[in-house]
């Protein structure tokens, strides 16, 4: 991990002009999308799967 | 700092699960009552039977209502007294129709045990000073373990009990 | 620049660590596959040792000993990598291995001995020999002393670099180092005001909920503190080996300053079916446990966002194809994988114990078990394998070779197998109602014990192929340690994919977080400590044989 001197001079300002100029050149992230969605799905499934046990005891 | 899209939905979804979850879980126990077991009652535990639920002819099944029950135990190692049968023998068994209003009432006299009537959502700690009760409705008949489940020694394995919720 | 290698002094001090950690794993282990097999009911331990005391063995060998010398041992290499380690340091850092050291021989003779078969929670009123617990108490400073020399550490680096913000990996250190202080504050407090002076008799009595308290205090803080040197390697380490690069450096600072906030004020979730302690106070720090969730959120997008970009750039296109571009031959990617897989089950059942009266379902049951069996054992443990690949070798001056490599493939899917039978079947069973921490038992001849032989049976075939992969772990960490041709074995540290992404940098301001996460703990401890005080009832006097020590 090399120190970025680049980041010396980072200031609170300047930092939306940044974050505007990158918004247009965002990675494609579908698979991770589906991949995270689908994490979350089985959350949800796992949880309501324990609940339904819980309500039916 | 820039967060992608995506990730800004997938929080939105994730965090927004999280609260569903908890706004279901706060509903239940704080307006149904399904609070887990909290019993705020503390006694002596080096002379438990000072208090009224815990003397020996109180243990084991009560009832106290048309279709209300209470349920005294008292455990210690490695064994829960659910008080004596006619012949003065432990009661091991203990019988409760289903559909009832159960609570169960229990303490320790010397360490830390687990009260878990296997297959319901009975289970809860017992500390010595405290009181430990859960009121529940057994609907579902059928024979069910009431086993120690936490460390108590080496006999813990042996210490149970049997609860039959019967039609 | 830094320095490509880590220098010999440093080495040693890291791999002494990593040997304790093994020999742990190799005897815990052990442990492990006599207790599935006593458990299946076809097997009775010899010369009168008993279950419960090869179950402390197991819990504090593993759950302390090989995961605490590990982590310190990662830890120090990873500020050797980022921030460098003066002569100071290194001699504060052998003290601290000395006593964290012999804490832990003390500790280990008394259970050997069978003068402390209390597990590794060691709940009173269950009373262990004094030494025992004086072994914890020097076992945790010890830590200590590695905590302040990792803070140290980055300290001295700010110096010299003013304004800087600080590597990712020593940031993260100093953050998985400060969970553990801030929580370890919970058990020293109640061994060193609670036990030792009850064991050795100056007291009569103890506070049975108080000292279960604070040690949940600790409790659950110390899983993240296994955790979270597993995300280091995640973010800082793996998108290096996939030949990718870190998502994203801010997000990663705030999962971990998120872990300091959250991961402490939480310890009420393995209090929830306890009495004494007011619902009210228990439900928020149910509420609490969700909000440590988010980091993990956080980081299941920054891993596969790493991965998917890593994928694209070597050109391949579709919604998964991407998955093709990752080193599935490569052990020092695979093992970790595995394990970031095994979080989301982990994970999702985490959340189910955490939901206070859902926990009634599972509580203390070995669905427990199989759950911290998954995280602990699995995510943790794959990870630090797939890390041991390269670092062992990288400190020994030595290489990782093609063969040791398909036998850590090997290794990691013999894991996964026997992992997935075992902490599957425990995961059932528990759901059941079996109970955890239980020797073989009918249960007076009830009809559900008999239901649940059948999954005992399951672990214990889980718990033999688990056997099985740990002595080949234990193998080729000997044989990476001594026996693989000499040479130059990489440290892999990541890039970042955006060089010119400004972190914020009120992340490094250490006061602010620190500041919050204390507020946090007082909020959600101050006013039902006091109340558990000024309601308790008259103390335990302590239980020896046959309930505690044998």
């Amino acid at each position: 991990m090399s120190k970025q001197s680049a980041l010396k001079q980072s200031s609170a300002h300047d930092v939306h002009e940044v974050e505007d100029i990158e918004t247009h050149e965002e990675p494609n992230l579908k698979g991770t999308f589906a991949a995270v969605m689908f994490i979350g799905v089985f959350i949800v499934v796992s949880w309501i799967g324990v609940y339904a046990l819980y309500m039916y005891r | 700092m820039h967060v992608h899209k995506y990730e800004k939905i997938w929080l939105t979804f994730g965090i927004g699960s999280l609260l569903v979850f908890l706004i279901v879980l706060g509903w239940g126990a704080f307006y149904q009552g399904t609070q887990p077991p909290s019993c705020l009652v503390t006694l002596n535990p080096q002379n438990v039977q000072a208090h009224n639920s815990f003397k020996e002819e109180n243990l084991g099944v009560q009832q106290v209502g048309e279709n209300e029950y209470v349920v005294n135990v008292l455990a210690s190692a490695f064994n829960y007294d659910l008080g004596k049968d006619e012949e003065g023998a432990p009661v091991k068994k203990i019988r409760i129709p289903a559909g009832a209003n159960v609570t169960f009432q229990a303490t320790t006299s010397d360490v830390v045990h687990g009260f878990h009537l296997s297959g319901t959502n009975v289970n809860m700690m017992l500390e010595p000073g405290y009181i430990s009760d859960y009121e529940t409705t057994l609907d579902n008949p059928g024979e069910y373990t009431l086993v120690c489940n936490e460390y108590c020694g080496v006999g813990h394995h042996m210490m149970s009990a049997i609860v039959e919720v019967y039609e | 620049m830094l320095k490509n290698k880590i220098p010999k002094p440093e080495s040693k001090i890291a791999m002494a660590h990593m040997y304790v950690a093994f020999i742990a794993l190799l005897v815990g282990g052990l442990m492990g596959l006599l207790q599935t097999f006593v458990r299946s009911g076809e097997f009775t331990l010899p010369f009168g040792i008993g279950y419960y005391q090869i179950l402390t063995v197991h819990g504090v060998v593993l759950g302390l000993v090989l995961t605490t010398f590990f982590i310190i041992g990662f830890q120090y290499a990873l500020m050797s990598k980022s921030v460098g380690m003066s002569k100071g340091h290194r001699k504060w850092a052998w003290i601290g291995y000395i006593v964290t050291l012999a804490g832990t021989i003390m500790a280990a003779t008394m259970i050997l001995l069978g003068e402390a078969n209390v597990l590794y929670t060691f709940y009173a009123p269950l009373q262990a020999h004094p030494l025992y617990y004086i072994g914890l108490a020097l076992f945790v400073v010890g830590t200590w002393i590695a905590c302040f020399i990792n803070f140290n550490q980055l300290y001295q680096w700010k110096k010299q670099d003013p304004g800087e913000k600080s590597p990712l990996m020593a940031f993260m250190v100093v953050i998985n180092m400060l969970i553990w202080f801030i929580s370890t504050l919970g058990v020293a407090s109640t061994v060193l005001f609670q036990f030792i002076p009850w064991s050795l008799g100056m007291v009569d009595e103890i506070n049975v909920l108080v000292s279960r308290t604070l040690f949940w205090y600790f409790g659950h803080p110390l899983v993240y503190f296994w955790l979270l040197p597993a995300y280091m390697a995640w973010y800082t380490i793996i998108p290096k080996i996939i030949g990718g690069k870190i998502f994203s450096d801010g997000l990663a600072r705030l999962a971990f300053l998120l872990f300091l906030l959250f991961s402490i004020p939480v310890g009420f979730h393995h209090q929830l079916t306890e009495p004494g302690i007011d619902p009210f106070w228990k439900y928020i720090q149910v509420i609490l446990t969700f909000m440590v969730a988010i980091p993990s959120l956080l980081t299941a997008f920054s891993m596969f966002a790493s991965f998917e970009m890593a994928g694209r750039a070597k050109g391949h296109k579709g919604l998964f194809k991407w998955f093709k571009g990752l080193p599935w031959k490569d052990v020092r990617f695979l093992a970790p994988f595995i394990g970031m897989v095994a979080f989301i089950p982990g994970g999702a059942g985490g959340l189910i114990n955490a939901s206070n009266q859902l926990n009634g379902v599972i509580h203390n049951t070995i669905w427990v078990t199989g759950h911290f069996h998954l995280t602990v054992a699995t995510t943790v443990m794959l990870t630090f394998f797939g890390l041991s690949y390269w670092l062992i070798p990288h400190l020994k001056g030595r290489t990782l070779t093609p063969k040791l490599n398909k036998l850590g493939l090997i290794q990691t899917w013999v894991w996964t197998i026997g992992m997935s039978i075992m902490s599957g079947s425990m995961h059932i069973q528990g759901l059941l109602g079996a109970p955890r921490r239980s020797a073989f038992s009918t249960y007076g001849g009830s009809e559900q014990a008999q239901e649940w032989v059948g999954y005992q049976i399951a672990q214990a075939v889980g718990g033999s192929i688990l056997f099985i992969g740990i002595i080949l772990m234990v193998y080729i960490f000997f044989k990476l340690s001594f026996g693989t041709p000499k040479g130059d074995q990489e440290f892999p540290v990541a890039e970042y994919a955006d060089v010119n992404e400004r972190t914020p940098m009120v992340f490094e301001n250490w006061k602010l977080w620190i500041g919050i996460a204390a507020v946090l703990i007082l909020f959600a401890y101050t006013i039902p400590f006091i109340d558990i005080i000024q309601n308790s009832p008259p103390g335990s006097p302590g239980f020896q044989f046959p309930i505690g020590r044998g």
